[in-house]
């Protein structure tokens, strides 16, 4: 078993936007671009050309439906690591590779440690974690570690790829244990939400929820437009005209 | 406690870093490619670009399994087959271009329009369409007529410009947004990035859709409309607007042609034709004097009412009077309309004040003088802050044109375009229709070995401009700017090859074809596309179209129809340029283009497209190609694109010309390209601040385009409402005129070409019964996925490897379908086998299903029981590229009358469970086409980055 470290105060994480993700999977494969080739082994794929190919990823998005009839609505759901406060991932792994790291609280697995047993995926009630189906070992998000702390990038590349590709801007990176950051305040305004908070796990990455929709209309009937002419009447457009000419 | 590892949070990503413009769609965003050695470590979206500021999509960041693709064609290619069955041998480019040559040299000898030249998505149409008038032949076009011409030209005949390339929202400003049948695909960062914007400011979104998906989803209202019906919504929504008042008078006489005097002479040869002077000027009633004057005269206040008797019998009246006549009808209500569209009346009214409200009671002022071209001089810019984005889901339908018109109307009538906060246009546009060039192509410009007179493509002002013989027969093969679609600015690549093999109006000699996959997901009616393109002819054994000739990269589908094939580079080996003679991708307040460069060089024995067919020019001696000596002229398409010179000045690339301290005109300069990659790969010039509203009609903005080189002269112009050439072609039906319609099509351009946007049932609807085929069926395409090319990316076929179809909740019940079973689903023209998915956030009439994803069982290098061959399908099977027969003997183009856009989405099909016991795999299922010579099976596990990340542990222990 692993133990946890005592809780950061740094506390790296995204928010993500549901009410503004489109489910275009542009985070989900710029991830994989940038990971594939960064922290770890490749994030392989197996019968890349053939039936049934299956990769490792590090971030996927799910579209559903939630409601149903004329309440249906489509989301999309934007998944991944969420660098849980209390983990349960880490302390399930026998070998220690499995690790969250005591100065940010990015969770990480150490390679070099992993069995590939897979308690780890067991343990994480979100399905965050993918074993590599050629490398045999765990991937999970690292939150870009590679990126986000990496001085040979640009200060405004230092973020996860996925917040840096996001067209419409629906995912955000910062400091959600200091109460002042961007991503704080956004979660305070919005009602950043914890995914299953009923799992204890104390998530780091919020999710900002769906406006409601805004009919402007309720059933009962149209706005009333300021009517200027009466429908019956059909000089009262031309007359409407006349007015609107003569104010020119 | 474990100690934790101590990991390199810092290694570098890049040797270097190559800015070029990416290809993985139509969007053209700018990229930054990360080479470690001469591997591609990573892509991602240029910042400074002025499309994509940063951002990549899907598609974007899949680029380097594009690249690397199995499917990518080696070797030029000779056919040793039979053709459809994939065999050939590889061949040398000498050998290649010498038969491509012997092909086309006696045909450009003795009849140049035997060649039918057509490109697909082809992002170099400056050249591609040069080279076909160069030839000599009119027969050339690029996928426009079965993408969105119906867009594109419903635009340019009403406003100068359209969506996308030719105009967006302005983001910042506007308050409220409105989508109509918006295909994902397309614009897709810029529209995904304004949404966030939208969303920062809590900005409203309307989305008119038969499908609840992407941006649907996100929208604040939803509006499932019956597919086919948005004209009908929005004349309907124009009603309401008129109704109550709520449109901009002010900008309706100022810059439309609302107040223009339009004859009204039922029978004779001027009726529905603007009253002019002898100047040719349209003329209004002056409101003070009550007497005409000029439209162009500044200064006075036009009348929307009221009656002018003429001399020589008649009478003229304001279009407005028209326009209210004909829009204020009880069949328009929102109660009548509310049947066909399936919007119930209240939510049309809401809707209507909506749109009022965001127009009039939050109007936006900017404090910034302007001149117009009246000589009237502004001293604020008035905004009218709603915008609106269309695509092919309202213009891939028989009326497709005609809606497109009338949202561009609704635009209009609120005072949005070109107005703070509204629809902005993109420099070079806006340009109207009759600034463009028209067609060349007529039968007298058809000359052996003669260049045409003229670009092949433009726009036409009345049948004058027909491309057509004594007796209206088309002059081109697709039957383009002829009776049936006489204002098909794009073409009708959906016909070429039903034509051409019923030799209607005639046989090509060559079919030439680019980045096309007419063999499969590009055409209507797939299964006898295939048969058309093997069809041989009984008396001399010879195929009906006796020679083809394709350029693609990988191994298509259409490949193993060709005889020929000319392998193209993938996109980051090429160059390009993504110019304003071409499709821009300028911004509403700057002009931009782009280049690409090769960021890597081919490990195969293919060429760019575009190089290989300056070669190929060279070797035919057409002119503009080929020196006086008769050697090539350019040595390839970079060379090309620095060099070449349309008039003096004016090149493809409008940035760094002269001494690279020119924009817009100047010399050739040989250090073009060096300077385009130093800055990023695209070049900008932003528009002067008093520019950048109402440039239809704003000096600054004319101006500043002449010294660009858009126009040699300022080219102001008045919004066609009502539109002059869609009545000069009605009046020809009626009878009027020397150029006249034959008999058969004369009741349909009596009942279409409407000079007020009008709304008609879709053909296929209108011909087919209810009751046999009661469902509408669509496609739309994912975010994920561009045409054929995503599925055979190894990362984007994991997201969408198959496609069910989606069906209502209603439908699922009344068929007893669930999700995971299968059904079939029938149209008047096929029967298809598919599985099926459930979703509530669909029009509850309609089924649809993602495009493009299904694949023809061994193209593109996947196993043949790859899930794109077994359970990914084309609706295209069940759309003929022919109506239903109407007993006449006619072939009757499934297409919008006007424009000839290709109505995939007028199709209305039935559904059935399919039996329990049916193997459960797509029907049709081809049978599999063989790889082509030289192409290898992929390895099935794929670890890619493998030698980046060795090579960076040898270099870290080293």
């Amino acid at each position: 078993m692993t133990d946890m470290p005592p809780p950061s105060d740094v506390k790296l994480g995204l928010v993500i936007d549901l009410d503004i993700c489109v489910g275009c999977q542009a985070c989900v494969v710029n991830c994989k671009e940038w990971n594939t080739a960064g922290y770890g082994a490749p994030l392989a794929d197996v019968n890349a050309y053939g039936n049934n190919p299956v990769g490792s990823w590090l971030n996927r998005v799910h579209t559903f439906e939630a409601g149903q009839g004329k309440d249906a609505r489509v989301v999309h759901f934007p998944k991944s690591c969420l660098h849980c406060e209390d983990a349960p991932c880490v302390p399930v792994c026998p070998t220690g590779a499995s690790y969250k790291r005591a100065e940010d609280g990015i969770v990480l697995v150490n390679e070099d440690w992993c069995i590939g047993c897979g308690l780890c995926a067991w343990a994480c009630p979100y399905g965050a974690r993918e074993m590599d189906p050629a490398e045999g070992v765990m991937k999970k998000c690292t939150l870009c570690v590679d990126r986000i702390l990496n001085d040979t990038l640009a200060e405004e590349d230092q973020i996860p790829a996925c917040v840096r590709t996001c067209p419409t801007s629906a995912r955000h990176f910062g400091d959600l244990g200091d109460p002042n950051s961007d991503v704080s305040k956004l979660v305070a305004e919005r009602g950043g939400f914890d995914l299953m908070p009923e799992q204890d796990t104390k998530p780091v990455n919020k999710y900002l929820p769906p406006r409601p929709r805004q009919q402007a209309m309720d059933d009962d009937g149209p706005v009333d437009l300021v009517a200027l002419a009466a429908k019956d009447e059909p000089s009262g457009f031309w007359k409407w005209v006349d007015q609107a000419l003569d104010r020119i | 406690m474990s100690k934790q590892p101590q990991i390199n949070t810092s290694p570098s990503s890049a040797d270097r870093i190559a800015k070029t413009t990416c290809y993985m769609c139509a969007c053209r965003c700018g990229i930054n490619v990360h080479m470690k050695g001469d591997d591609i470590r990573y892509i991602e979206g240029n910042r400074d670009h002025p499309v994509n500021q940063g951002v990549l999509c899907a598609k974007g960041s899949a680029g380097i399994m594009q690249h690397l693709s199995p499917a990518r064609l080696r070797a030029p290619l000779k056919r040793v087959g039979p053709r459809g069955s994939g065999e050939f041998e590889e061949i040398s480019w000498e050998d290649a271009l010498t038969m491509a040559t012997d092909w086309l040299a006696p045909v450009r000898a003795k009849d140049p329009k035997k060649l039918a030249f057509f490109t697909g998505r082809d992002q170099s149409q400056a050249l591609t369409g040069w080279w076909a008038q160069q030839f000599g032949t009119p027969n050339f076009a690029a996928h426009g007529g079965f993408c969105s011409v119906n867009m594109a030209a419903g635009g340019i005949y009403t406003i100068g410009g359209a969506f996308w390339e030719f105009g967006s929202p302005d983001w910042e400003r506007t308050e409220l947004f409105v989508l109509f049948g918006v295909a994902e695909d397309h614009d897709s960062n810029p529209i995904k990035i304004g949404l966030g914007k939208l969303k920062e400011r809590g900005v409203r979104t309307i989305s008119v859709n038969p499908v609840q998906t992407g941006y649907s989803a996100v929208a604040d209202d939803w509006i499932g409309i019956t597919p086919g019906s948005d004209g009908l919504l929005i004349l309907s929504l124009i009603q309401v607007l008129m109704e109550s008042g709520k449109i901009d008078v002010d900008y309706l006489i100022r810059y439309t042609n609302a107040p223009w005097l339009v004859i009204r002479n039922p029978g004779q040869a001027n009726d529905g034709l603007f009253l002019r002077d002898k100047d040719d000027t349209p003329l209004v009633i002056d409101r003070k004097t009550g007497k005409t004057a000029k439209s162009s005269k500044g200064g006075i206040t036009p009348e929307l009412k009221g009656e002018i008797k003429l001399k020589d019998g008649g009478v003229a009246v304001p279009a407005f009077t028209l326009m209210a006549e004909q829009w204020m009808t009880p069949e328009l209500s929102p109660e009548a309309t509310e049947a066909e569209t399936g919007v119930p009346a209240a939510r049309v009214r809401q809707m209507a004040a909506e749109l009022a409200e965001a127009a009039f009671e939050k109007t936006i002022v900017l404090d910034r003088p302007w001149t117009d071209w009246k000589g009237e001089k502004h001293d604020k810019m008035i905004g009218r802050p709603v915008s609106m984005h269309a695509m092919r889901g309202i213009s891939a339908h028989s009326n497709g044109f005609q809606t497109c018109r009338a949202l561009h109307v609704l635009q209009l009538m609120l005072g949005s375009v070109e107005t703070p906060g509204g629809f902005r246009f993109k420099p070079p546009y806006p340009k109207p229709a009759e600034i463009h060039p028209r067609p060349a192509g007529r039968p007298d410009q058809i000359k052996p070995n003669t260049p045409l007179p003229g670009a092949p493509l433009g726009y036409l002002m009345g049948p004058e401009d027909l491309l057509v013989d004594e007796h209206g027969n088309p002059s081109r093969i697709d039957k383009a700017y002829s009776w049936d679609a006489p204002m098909s600015a794009h073409g009708l690549m959906h016909m070429v090859i039903s034509n051409a093999y019923a030799g209607d109006p005639y046989p090509a000699d060559v079919l030439f074809m680019y980045m096309a996959n007419m063999a499969w997901n590009s055409s209507m009616n797939t299964r006898g596309v295939m048969e058309m393109l093997t069809a041989k002819d009984e008396e001399t054994g010879e195929y009906k179209i006796p020679k083809i000739i394709y350029s693609d990269a990988y191994s298509s589908e259409m490949v193993a129809f060709a005889d020929l094939i000319l392998p193209d580079t993938t996109y980051l080996e090429r160059h390009d340029c993504i110019s304003l003679l071409d499709r821009p991708i300028c911004e509403a307040e700057a002009v931009a283009d782009a280049i690409r460069w090769p960021v890597v060089e081919p490990d195969r024995d293919v060429r760019g497209f575009q190089s290989v067919l300056l070669d190929l020019g060279a070797r035919l001696g057409l002119p503009g190609m080929t020196n006086d000596d008769g050697t090539a002229k350019f040595k390839d398409y970079a060379d090309y694109i620095v060099n070449h010179q349309r008039k003096p000045g004016i090149g493809p690339l409008a940035g760094f010309r002269g001494k690279g301290d020119l924009s817009g005109r100047g010399d050739p300069n040989p250090n073009q390209l060096e300077q385009y990659i130093e800055n990023g790969g695209f070049w900008i010039n932003h528009l002067p601040e008093d520019a950048q509203f109402y440039k239809f009609a704003n000096m600054a903005y004319q101006n500043f385009a002449v010294e660009m080189g858009f126009f040699d002269k300022p080219e102001p112009y008045t919004f066609q409402i009502y539109s002059e050439v869609l009545q000069k072609f009605k009046l020809a039906a009626e009878g009027h005129g020397n150029t006249q319609p034959p008999e058969h099509l004369r009741d349909q351009i009596k009942t279409c070409f409407t000079p007020l946007p009008s709304w008609y049932k879709p053909f296929e609807d209108a011909l087919t019964d209810d009751a046999e085929y009661p469902i509408h069926a669509l496609t739309q395409r994912p975010m994920a996925m561009y045409h054929s090319w995503g599925s055979q990316n190894p990362w984007l076929r994991q997201i969408h490897g198959h496609n069910p179809l989606f069906i209502s909740g209603e439908l699922a019940a009344k068929h007893d379908l669930a999700d995971g079973d299968w059904a079939w689903v029938t149209s008047h023209h096929g029967r298809i086998r598919v599985p099926v998915a459930v979703m509530e956030g669909v029009n509850p009439n309609t089924v649809w299903t993602w495009n493009a994803i299904g694949k023809r069982r061994g193209a593109w290098q996947l196993d043949e029981d790859a899930p794109e061959a077994r359970k990914g399908f084309l609706l295209n099977h069940l759309i003929h590229e022919l109506l239903p027969p109407k007993g006449d003997g006619l072939r009757w183009s499934n297409s919008d009358p006007i424009t000839g856009q290709a109505a995939w989405y007028d199709l209305k099909v039935n559904i059935e469970k399919a039996a329990a016991d049916e193997p459960q795999v797509i029907s049709p299922h081809f049978d599999a086409q063989k790889s082509p010579a030289g192409l290898t099976k992929p390895a099935s596990t794929l670890r890619y980055g493998l030698n980046i990340i060795n090579a960076e542990k040898k270099g870290s222990r080293s």
